[in-house]
């Protein structure tokens, strides 16, 4: 990639808003696996295949997956978030494969979600 | 109102209105409130309804022995009975909002602010939440005395621990004249329990290296080196991959951003030594050397890293720096308390029910942090004492619960306040065990040059281990005292300086707990295998048989009908027992 100028740094910032978030860049939902090593060590990398799989079976075009590291509440690892355009973010905790199988199939294809695997929406407090 | 309609009538709404007469006669209250029976209501599948004025509240489903609680509560007290209440059910929130839950509620992201939304293997994903836009401000548009007296102002302080003004560490650095000097990260994080450092090395790398970058600019580095514990591979794996792609993109190495301003930095892993954390040593480890304190001045700022200007800063302080630059310091300082400022990441852990990081405005009482968003003691136990700051901390005892959180306060109390870790202890702990448990960690570690901390610290154990083990004397505790001050007085670094911390806030807070050890030979806590004798209650005993079938040693004896037993000889205290007993019988 070329160097950046600060010009750049700021195209980049406003570019990646247009893409990557949902509604514009395509997306319905994004579904994002929380792997920090307390999420890997509790199980995240097979919460992530069964996203793989889950994804590939239902050929869906339209699923942004992606990662990030530990998101705090290392006691209810594994955890993911499933965020549907235009709703805030959902926060599912103490996954298992199975649980995230039945996410996948109710709140990222079906648009509801699941309440009893659901711990909190929305973002938290940053400033 | 009281609904007559046939439908609430066939489930029984008149003998409600009977109950109500009959409850606000016995309460006197016959003249103030009106029973009014009314015509169908409409909602009779859950009748019998009742709406009471003037609030226009609707209970439903409400039997006649509800009556005198619902009487009580809402025309006594004035508040609603919420269990009768209406609840439509598309409005059902279920799902609480991030703000409705105290783990959430009481946090404030700051170096944390890119937690869980970005992925730390995209540069692009950082730079969209306003990456390196500060360390541009900073080449650009400051000069290094305005970037010092902006962290000056902004009343930032080391978050390794020692909490020296970080603007002021940069100042010193900058004055001195030097061609070559360095600019150095402490990611060495040893404290057992302590995991701050870790997740955001793995989960926000980038934010080190742009605090890095400003903080170059401001004393006038060029080169970098990154010093993370090889026992965080995952941290090491994007550490490298973030300079990589930093590095790509001109903001690492020669010329960031067109700016002119060179900067490269390089991970230096470490060996396992939790003694280089500490500055000096850390710097004889970059150079090859055993990882060794040495005398203080000179100071890093002078000489460091190769007898060159150095200045060493903390992961979670560097993650707080690009903010403080494009937010000012203002928007900084507005967290937290007079001298401490802005937000504190803690690693919580022990017997709290929510594990995890979080991080809180300086100045947030003890309770919050543990009861709110820790969640409170696991398996309703009570609260003991929480150990600050690793091996190097003390312990806080449950009576200053409501201490706040900063560095002045937790000082006060004797321990520190540390890089951050928390470990909750319950009434299941005991102290004198734990105190020995943090020295056997400091003792491992010396490094062994000086003779308070490798002698010092080796009696401090020997004696913890005596009284332990129920050979404590009339004396031990006094000796301990002593011994400790002095080790603190005359020790080269800071391992020797803090180790006996443990011991001397274990003995401030419990010193019953050493004393029971000692004259009594007994553990509270029933922890000092030695020192404990289990003993089934046999007026408890409910004869059920399941500490027999837990026990591995077949030191319980039962037989069905009869109350157990345990022998002692054959008992090796393992608990298996008091685990398997529902019943509380094992004393």
């Amino acid at each position: 990639m070329a160097k950046l100028t600060i010009a750049d740094l700021k195209k980049i910032k406003e570019n990646y808003h247009a893409t990557q978030a949902l509604r514009e860049g395509g997306f319905r939902v994004k579904i994002t696996v929380h792997m920090g090593t307390c999420g890997i060590a509790a199980g995240a990398r097979s919460i992530m295949n069964a996203v793989m799989e889950e994804l590939a079976k239902a050929n869906a075009k339209d699923v942004a997956v992606t990662t990030s590291g530990c998101a705090g509440l290392c006691s209810q690892e594994p955890m993911a978030t499933i965020e549907l355009a235009g709703e805030p973010p959902v926060r599912y905790i103490s996954l298992t494969d199975d649980k995230m199988r039945k996410i996948f199939a109710d709140h990222v294809m079906g648009g509801k979600p699941v309440q009893e695997f659901a711990l909190v929406v929305g973002h938290e407090t940053t400033y | 109102m009281i609904c007559a309609g046939t439908g609430c009538v066939a489930n029984g709404s008149l003998k409600v209105k009977d109950a109500l007469e009959t409850e606000l006669i016995k309460r006197n209250l016959q003249g103030e409130v009106k029973i009014v029976l009314t015509g169908c209501n409409g909602f009779c599948a859950k009748g019998p309804v009742m709406v009471v004025y003037p609030e226009d509240i609707f209970y439903q489903v409400v039997k006649p022995e509800d009556v005198p609680h619902l009487v009580e509560e809402h025309f006594i007290k004035g508040r609603p009975v919420q269990k009768f209440l209406y609840t439509p059910p598309a409005d059902k929130k279920t799902i609480p909002v991030m703000n409705d839950i105290p783990f959430f509620k009481h946090q404030v992201l700051r170096a944390l602010r890119n937690r869980s939304l970005i992925d730390a293997e995209k540069i692009e994903e950082y730079i969209a939440r306003d990456g390196y836009l500060a360390a541009a401000k900073a080449l650009t548009e400051m000069t290094p005395e305005q970037i010092v007296n902006e962290m000056k102002k902004s009343g930032l302080r080391g978050r390794g621990g020692a909490g020296f003004l970080t603007g002021l560490k940069w100042e010193l650095c900058a004055r001195v004249t030097g061609d070559v000097k360095y600019i150095l990260c402490n990611g060495d994080e040893g404290d057992p329990g302590a995991f701050m450092d870790r997740s955001v090395m793995e989960a926000d790398p980038h934010s080190v290296l742009e605090g890095m970058i400003i903080a170059a600019k401001a004393i006038n580095a060029h080169y970098g080196y990154i010093y993370v514990r090889a026992e965080y591979p995952l941290a090491v794996q994007r550490l490298q991959l973030a300079i990589e792609q930093a590095k790509d993109n001109g903001l690492l190495g020669k010329n960031i951003l067109g700016t002119g301003f060179d900067l490269d930095i390089e991970i230096y892993q470490g060996a396992g030594a939790f003694v280089c954390g500490e500055e000096t040593a850390l710097m004889a480890s970059i150079e090859g050397k055993r990882g060794m304190p040495r005398a203080k001045p000179p100071f890093p700022a002078v000489k460091g890293l190769w007898q060159r200007p150095s200045v060493l800063n903390n992961v979670e302080t560097f993650a707080n720096v690009p903010p403080i630059i494009l937010n000012g310091a203002d928007w900084f300082s507005s967290l937290g308390t007079e001298k401490s400022k802005g937000t504190k990441v803690f690693a919580l852990s022990g017997a709290l029910n929510n594990i995890g990081l979080v991080e809180v405005p300086m100045g947030t009482p003890l309770k919050t942090i543990i009861f709110d968003i820790g969640g409170g003691i696991k398996n309703n136990r009570k609260f003991k004492a929480v150990q600050m700051g690793g091996p190097s901390g003390g312990c806080i005892p449950h009576t200053l619960i409501d201490t706040p959180v900063d560095f002045e306060n937790i000082n006060k109390t004797g321990a520190i306040m540390g890089s951050g870790g928390m470990v909750v202890m319950d009434e299941a702990t005991c102290m004198p065990a734990m105190a020995k448990f943090f020295l056997e960690f400091t003792e491992d570690e010396s490094c062994g040059k000086c003779v308070p901390c490798r002698i010092g610290n080796r009696t401090l154990l020997t004696i913890l281990q005596r009284i332990t083990s129920g050979e404590g004397r009339e004396g031990d505790i006094e000796l301990l005292l002593a011994l400790s001050q002095q080790i603190k007085d005359t020790s080269l670094c800071g391992l020797g300086q803090t180790s006996p911390n443990p011991v001397l806030t274990t003995i401030k807070y419990f010193r019953d707990e050493y004393e029971a050890h000692i004259r009594d030979h007994t553990c509270p806590a029933r922890v000092c295998t030695p020192l404990v004798k289990f003993v089934v209650n046999q007026d408890k005993c409910k004869k059920c048989g399941q500490c027999f079938r837990a026990c591995p040693t077949g030191a319980l004896k039962w037989e069905k009908g009869q109350v157990a037993y345990i022998d002692p000889e054959k008992c090796t205290k393992c608990k298996s027992c008091i685990k398997a007993c529902r019943f509380w019988s094992i004393d």
